[in-house]
């Protein structure tokens, strides 16, 4: 979407120099996660205490989970627009096995597969028929959540067996919370598959030239089509959790959610226009993002405002580097 | 290509005929002149966000802050009228077209000097409007009763058998077929999005073009704004939460092509009209509102099914796929 196509480069270059790292993306991250970090913990005695600690986690760790799958999506050069939705939808269906007397394992079973048979949709629309996959997953978005919306217009299921709990209130150990185990395991995973195995090079090849990836051999529709899969996956997970937490599901759940994963993916160091990113960028923006709402919350700033500190960081964390590379080129405006 | 986007528009309006055809089989009244009216008039609104969203997509840029755009303009006029009840209409519209010109140009700054992709930007200045919107009211609405009656019944004033609303709508929609049409800057824009590298071989300034479709879909936002709180006649921070993704859906049921280029007024208008004749026509024929959200994202998949064909047949994907590489 801009005039003219930057020159592309592959920055996840396997043998990194040391300076290259300490002015990297990431080094810029982990350098406002932690400025945050102090202020928070100035601005409020009570950030410091470990449960508070372990509340934060529960910010960003299920829109964390999707925000894993979005970057590998858009670093092929898609995006998913209907994630939220997939929760909707997901949570609705479960709410309906409950309904019939479900239990716990198969309630996850039917979130996982609600996920994974939408997101299989999305791929199926875009690799198939050949469609922009920004307009089809708006699409589909209002169509998941119109979906839960027939099911269950104004109305709530609740009901939900006590083990289903555990998911999105359990705790692993100590203070460790179920969720943030689960988001730690998936970013590491998500981390060798994007970045130590060939699928991972393909996904990225396929960002920075499709019609090329297409000449040397690589399948870029089922490599594609496993991306949406994998995003659906991740949402029908982020629905099980979500859904175990609140304990109850309304069609308007998980609301704008879409819009905060891609936020942390691009804050994250991920180009919008594919071909470049990294999963420990975006595990680091799903930190600073839980962070900002956190510690913001402690300090009794409504959730409406947090999101202007949100939006401004997102557009000031991606014009700064192009603001300062201008300066030193001496040739701003 | 001209005759070939007619046929579209053609088609588009024969949908819309057999849909109400059909609802009239149901609810024989609602293909009134009377009742059409009344849809035009509420969909007045949706049709001029879907033009400035068009000029904006026919970049190959997209506008994601257009609704919080409408939200903070619409509370700032309110508020306006609320503590100066003797501000005249038409000053305190001309004040909303220049908030939404101001929000619109911080948009178009950030793509055109910094080259931010703007699906970016107004990611972000989605949620920083409508939190500026919490900023500027405190979190408290304004009710009906805080309004002047002006502010309330301007735009339901009858002129002509049409609401001023329906009036407005009809000015906004010859405005954009003129300046689309017969004007440089409207060529210019088709441009940009069928081929920028070419176009700046033309001499188009492209990035002075995406300034200004930006600047023109948040004049359009603030004015949008106005008519939304005097029409709902409630602003709070929560006003068209989630609009900005309606407006692109009428955008694309109108055949606009979210890859640029392609589209025209009349098709970003019947795609308004689509969305809101089902809207309207939903309770007559006793469906539950429930189900239009899910109708509504049906039409938007079948839209870009066809229009996705459309474009095929003039070969343009795979150069636009080569391009992109």
């Amino acid at each position: 979407m801009t005039d003219t196509p930057a020159p592309r480069h592959i920055p996840d270059r396997l043998d990194e120099p040391l300076s290259s790292a300490i002015f990297s993306w990431e080094a810029l991250l982990v350098v406002i996660a932690i400025a945050i970090f102090i202020v928070n913990s100035f601005a409020s005695p009570y950030f410091l205490d470990p449960w508070s600690l372990s509340d934060l986690t529960f910010n960003f760790t299920e829109k964390g989970l999707i925000a894993l799958a979005m970057a590998l999506l858009i670093i092929s050069g898609e995006i998913d627009l209907s994630v939220a939705a997939i929760v909707a939808l997901a949570s609705t269906m479960m709410g309906m096995a409950v309904q019939v007397g479900a239990g716990t394992p198969v309630l996850v079973a039917i979130g996982i597969a609600v996920g994974l048979g939408c997101g299989a949709f999305n791929g199926l629309l875009v690799t198939r028929l050949g469609l922009p996959s920004i307009v089809v997953t708006i699409g589909t978005m209002s169509l998941f959540r119109g979906i839960a919306f027939i099911i269950l217009g104004d109305q709530a299921y609740k009901g939900y067996p006590e083990s289903f709990a555990f998911f999105g209130q359990g705790y692993v150990w100590w203070v460790f919370s179920f969720e943030l185990a689960l988001f730690l395991v998936a970013a590491v995973i998500y981390w060798f598959v994007l970045h130590r195995t060939s699928f991972g090079r393909r996904v990225f090849a396929i960002g920075n030239n499709p019609v090329a990836c297409q000449f040397s051999g690589v399948r870029v529709d089922r490599i594609k089509f496993i991306l949406f899969c994998l995003t659906g996956l991740m949402s029908g997970i982020a629905s099980v959790l979500i859904t175990s937490r609140l304990g109850s599901t309304r069609p308007s759940i998980a609301q704008g959610y879409e819009l905060e994963a891609i936020t942390m993916v691009v804050l994250g160091g991920v180009s919008i226009l594919g071909g470049a990113g990294s999963i420990l960028g975006v595990v680091l923006a799903a930190f600073i993002m839980g962070l900002v709402t956190f510690g913001l919350g402690l300090l009794n700033v409504p959730g409406i405002v947090m999101s202007i500190f949100i939006g401004l960081l997102l557009i000031i964390v991606i014009a700064l580097p192009i603001v300062w590379r201008r300066l030193r080129e001496g040739r701003f405006a | 290509m001209k005759s070939f986007l007619k046929y579209r528009e053609l088609w588009l309006l024969a949908g819309i005929v057999v849909l109400i055809g059909l609802i009239s089989t149901r609810f024989p009244g609602f293909a009134d002149p009377a009742n059409l009216r009344q849809v035009f008039n509420d969909t007045s609104i949706l049709m001029i966000l879907a033009l400035g969203q068009m000029v904006v997509i026919l970049t190959r840029s997209i506008d994601l802050s257009m609704a919080s755009n409408l939200c903070f303009t619409g509370m700032v006029v309110a508020m306006l009228n609320a503590a100066h009840p003797a501000i005249p209409i038409p000053v305190l519209i001309v004040i909303a077209l220049l908030i939404g010109l101001v929000l619109g140009a911080i948009n178009g700054l950030l793509v055109w000097r910094l080259n931010i992709p703007s699906i970016v930007v107004t990611l972000g200045t989605l949620t920083i409007y409508r939190g500026a919107t919490f900023v500027v009211s405190g979190g408290a609405w304004v009710n009906a009763d805080q309004m002047s009656p002006d502010f309330i019944n301007f735009q339901r004033a009858a002129l002509l058998g049409l609401p001023v609303l329906s009036w407005i709508a009809i000015i906004v929609i010859s405005l954009f077929f003129l300046v689309m049409t017969r004007t440089q800057i409207g060529r210019s824009i088709y441009a940009i999005g069928v081929n920028p590298t070419a176009s700046v071989y033309a001499g188009i300034d492209v990035g002075r073009t995406k300034f200004i479709v930006f600047c023109i879909s948040g004049m359009i936002g603030g004015l949008a704004g106005y008519l939304w709180i005097s029409r709902y006649v409630i602003a709070s921070v929560e006003v068209a939460n989630g609009y900005e993704l309606n407006i692109i859906a009428a955008c694309v049921i109108g055949g606009i092509s979210i890859a640029g280029g392609i589209g025209s007024v009349g098709g970003a208008v019947l795609g308004a009209l689509f969305l809101g004749i089902i809207s309207n026509a939903l309770p007559v024929i006793n469906i539950s509102p429930f189900w239009q959200m899910a109708i509504s994202g049906s039409a938007i998949i079948l839209a870009v099914v066809l229009n996705a064909r459309g474009e095929r047949r003039q070969g343009r994907i795979i150069l636009r796929k080569a391009e992109a590489a």
